[in-house]
C-alpha cells in the first residue's frame, strides 16, 4: 500500500498478485488516513456483495462500500478480504466500533475517478485513485 | 502552471489563446500571476475539459483560489443550458455536496471575550461533534430524513434548533426548492442516521473570529458588522448522505455518459444531460443534500448558541448569512442577449450576487450579497460583498477559500501537529482537535495567501472586501 501526491486529496495506491489484493491493499492505505489501521481490534466482522463488470469501476465500488459499510456499522476498519466470481464481488472487513479511545486521523469522503488506474504490472496488479478528504 | 499557453487579458484575468485556425476556447482564469503560477498544470487541464463539455454557456471560468481538483477543478465555475443539451456533472459539484459557510454575528467584543476564550474553545470542543467517527445526538428514522431532505434548514428551525429569523439569511431562504429524497439511496440515508448536526474533519471547521479591518464601512454597517466586534464561522457540508450520493451518481453519470455517447475528455468529467433521466435523479438527489446541508448547518449554529450562552449567558448570536460553496443550481442569467435558465455548477466557489439581486434578503439588497470566505486557521478571513459586474465575467461567482498551496501529505511531512498546535496556542489562536494529523494537514503555511487570494477576487471584479477576521479559537475534527 502507498500513496501519490494531489494538490487537496490524498492518493491511494495498492498492489498485489491479484487485483483483488491490490484492491485490499488500496482499503489499507485508505483507512490508515483515517485511523491507525494497527492500533485497531478485529473483533467485528462486516461482508458485502456488489455487481460490476469495469474493473477499475469496481475498484472505486470497491473502496466506496467500504466507507459506507464502515460508517453505517460505526466501525473503524483495520483489516479487509475481497473475492471474485465472474462480476460478483464479495468483501468484508473487520474491525472496531468507534470510541474516544481510538486517534482518529482525517475522513475520507469517498473515492473518485481521477487518477484511477487498475493494471497489470511488472510484479503483479496496481489499483490507484485520488480519494477525497 | 506555466503561464506560456496563456494569454493575459489583463493584471487578473486569462485566456487560452486560440490556434489560428480554431475556435477560441471559452475560457477566464482569475488571479495574478503570482497565483496562476503557484497553481498546478492540471487546473488548466481540468478546466480546458469543462470547456468542451456540451451545452456550455459563456465562458468556464477559474477563481484565483482554483487549485486541481476531480473533473472540474476546485474553484471552478461553468453554467449549461438545459435546452441546448446541457450536462450536469457530478464532479462538478463534488462530495461534499453544498459544503459551505455559516457565518453568525455576536454582540460581543474581543475584550469582553479574551478572558475567557479558553473555556469558551473547551465548551464549543465539548459541544460540536467533529472528526472522524463521532456522531451527533440527534438519530433520524429514514422517513425523518425525508423530512429534512426537503425541508433544509426550515425544517431544522421547525424543529427548535435556531429562530425562525435565521432563515432569512440562509441562501434560498433555508430550503431548495426540487428536492426528491426518493432519488438518494438507503444506503445514503442511513450513513446520515447519525451525522446529523456534526462538523466532520479535514478543512472543515468551527471558528471563533474577530473583525480587525475594515473595507467598506457602508457594507460592514449594513452587515451588522463593527471593529473588534466577535463573529463565528462554521464550515462544513452535507455529511455522509451527500458523500454518498456524489458515490452513487458518480457511477452511474459515468456509465450514463458512455451510454448516451458523450465523449468526456477524462471519465472523471461524468455528467448526463440535464434533461436525462439520469441527470433529473441526481439534481433530485443533489438538491435533497444541499438541503442536508443547510439543516446541518442549522442544527450546529444552534449548538453554538448554546455553548457560548454558557460561557456568556448574554451572548447574543444572529445568523449573517450561510452560503454554500459546492453546488449546481438553477439560475436565470442574461447570457447570448437573453435572460436564460442555466445550471451553474460551482465547484469550490461561491455565488456572489449583486446590489439589487431580487432573491437576496432586504437587508443586503443595496450591498450585494455576503460572500463567507475562509482561509486558515492561523492567518484569517474575510466577508465581501457581490459585485453587479460578477454577473457577466463569472455568473455571479466568486472564490472560497484561499486554496491549498501544498498538498495533505507534504503538510505532514514539514509540521507536527501537536507543535502546531503549541506553536498557534503561542500566537493566541487556541485548537481544540482530536486529530494531531488532521491539523498538520490543515497547516496554515499549507494554504496560499487568502490575501493575494482576496485581492485578485475584488480586482477582477468579482466581489468586493468588507471585513477581515482573525481567528481566536478554533475546532477542528
Amino acid at each position: 500500500m502507498g500513496y501519490f501526491e494531489h494538490d487537496a486529496d490524498i492518493g491511494v495506491i495498492g498492489c498485489g498478485a491479484t487485483p483483488e489484493a491490490a484492491f485490499v491493499a488500496a482499503a489499507e492505505a485508505m483507512f490508515g488516513i483515517m485511523v491507525n489501521t494497527r492500533a485497531l481490534r478485529d473483533e467485528r466482522h462486516i461482508v458485502f456483495e456488489f455487481d460490476e463488470t469495469d474493473l477499475e469501476l469496481a475498484f472505486v465500488t470497491w473502496l466506496n462500500r467500504l466507507l459506507a459499510e464502515a460508517r453505517r456499522h460505526g466501525l473503524a476498519l483495520c483489516r479487509f478480504g475481497l473475492r471474485r466470481g465472474g462480476s460478483r464481488w464479495l468483501g468484508e472487513a473487520w474491525g472496531q466500533a468507534w470510541d474516544d479511545t481510538i486517534v482518529p486521523g482525517t475522513e475520507v469522503k469517498g473515492a473518485t475517478l481521477t487518477m484511477l488506474s487498475v493494471r497489470a504490472a511488472a510484479s503483479g496488479w496496481e489499483a490507484r485513485c485520488v480519494v477525497d478528504v | 502552471m506555466n503561464l506560456n499557453s496563456l494569454k493575459q487579458l489583463d493584471e487578473y484575468r486569462w485566456t487560452i489563446p486560440s490556434a489560428a485556425d480554431q475556435k477560441p476556447l471559452p475560457i477566464t482564469l482569475f488571479g495574478t500571476r503570482e497565483l496562476l503560477e503557484t497553481m498546478d498544470d492540471k487546473v488548466l487541464e481540468q478546466i480546458r475539459n469543462v470547456a468542451l463539455l456540451p451545452g456550455l454557456v459563456g465562458n468556464a471560468t477559474t477563481m484565483p483560489d482554483a487549485h486541481w481538483g476531480y473533473g472540474f477543478p476546485i474553484g471552478g465555475v461553468a453554467a449549461f443550458d438545459p435546452k441546448q443539451g446541457g450536462i450536469i456533472s457530478a464532479g462538478g459539484v463534488g462530495f461534499d455536496i453544498s459544503c459551505g459557510i455559516r457565518c453568525l454575528r455576536t454582540n460581543l467584543t474581543l475584550d469582553q471575550t479574551a478572558p475567557k476564550i479558553a473555556p469558551l474553545a473547551d465548551e464549543l470542543f465539548r459541544t460540536i461533534p467533529a472528526g472522524v467517527g463521532k456522531e451527533g445526538k440527534l438519530k433520524l428514522s429514514p422517513a425523518q430524513l425525508d423530512d429534512v431532505l426537503e425541508g433544509g434548514a426550515v425544517w431544522a428551525v421547525d424543529q427548535g434548533y435556531g429562530v425562525k429569523e435565521d432563515i432569512e439569511y440562509v441562501e434560498e431562504h433555508g430550503q431548495v426548492k426540487g428536492a426528491e429524497p426518493k432519488n438518494v439511496s438507503a444506503l445514503a440515508k442511513e450513513r446520515q442516521r447519525g451525522e446529523m448536526g456534526t462538523l466532520g474533519s479535514g478543512n472543515h471547521y468551527l471558528e471563533v473570529q474577530v473583525v480587525d479591518r475594515i473595507y467598506d464601512a457602508e457594507a460592514a454597517a449594513a452587515f451588522g458588522l463593527f471593529e473588534n466586534q466577535v463573529l463565528v464561522s462554521i464550515h462544513c457540508g452535507s455529511r455522509g448522505l451527500g458523500h454518498q450520493i456524489g458515490t452513487d451518481y458518480l457511477i452511474t453519470l459515468a456509465k450514463a455518459a458512455a451510454r448516451l455517447g458523450i465523449r468526456l475528455p477524462e471519465r472523471e468529467l461524468a455528467c448526463a444531460p440535464i434533461e436525462s433521466p439520469e441527470g433529473q435523479q441526481y439534481i433530485g438527489a443533489m438538491l435533497a443534500a444541499s438541503n442536508c446541508a443547510l439543516a446541518n448547518r442549522q442544527i450546529l449554529a444552534d449548538l453554538t448558541r448554546m455553548a457560548f450562552e454558557r460561557v456568556f449567558p448574554a451572548a447574543n448570536l444572529e445568523t449573517l448569512f450561510d452560503v454554500s460553496h459546492n453546488t449546481c443550481k438553477a439560475e436565470r442569467h442574461r447570457a447570448d442577449g437573453d435572460e436564460r435558465l442555466l445550471f451553474v455548477h460551482r465547484k469550490g466557489a461561491t455565488r456572489a450576487f449583486g446590489p439589487g439581486h431580487p432573491t437576496l434578503p432586504e437587508r443586503y439588497r443595496a450591498t450585494g450579497q455576503p460572500v463567507l470566505i475562509g482561509g486558515s486557521m492561523g492567518t484569517g478571513s474575510y466577508v465581501l460583498a457581490g459585485l453587479a459586474e460578477a454577473e457577466s465575467r463569472a455568473f455571479a461567482s466568486a472564490c472560497h477559500g484561499a486554496g491549498r498551496a501544498m498538498s495533505r501529505s507534504q503538510a505532514l511531512k514539514k509540521w507536527r501537529g501537536e507543535q502546531l498546535v503549541k506553536e498557534l496556542d503561542r500566537q493566541g489562536i487556541l485548537i481544540r482537535t482530536r486529530s494531531y494529523r488532521g491539523a498538520a494537514e490543515e497547516a496554515p503555511g499549507a494554504y496560499k495567501d487568502v490575501d493575494a487570494v482576496v485581492e485578485a477576487t475584488e480586482k477582477a471584479g468579482l466581489a468586493r472586501r468588507v471585513v477581515h477576521t482573525v481567528p481566536k479559537a478554533c475546532v477542528k475534527g
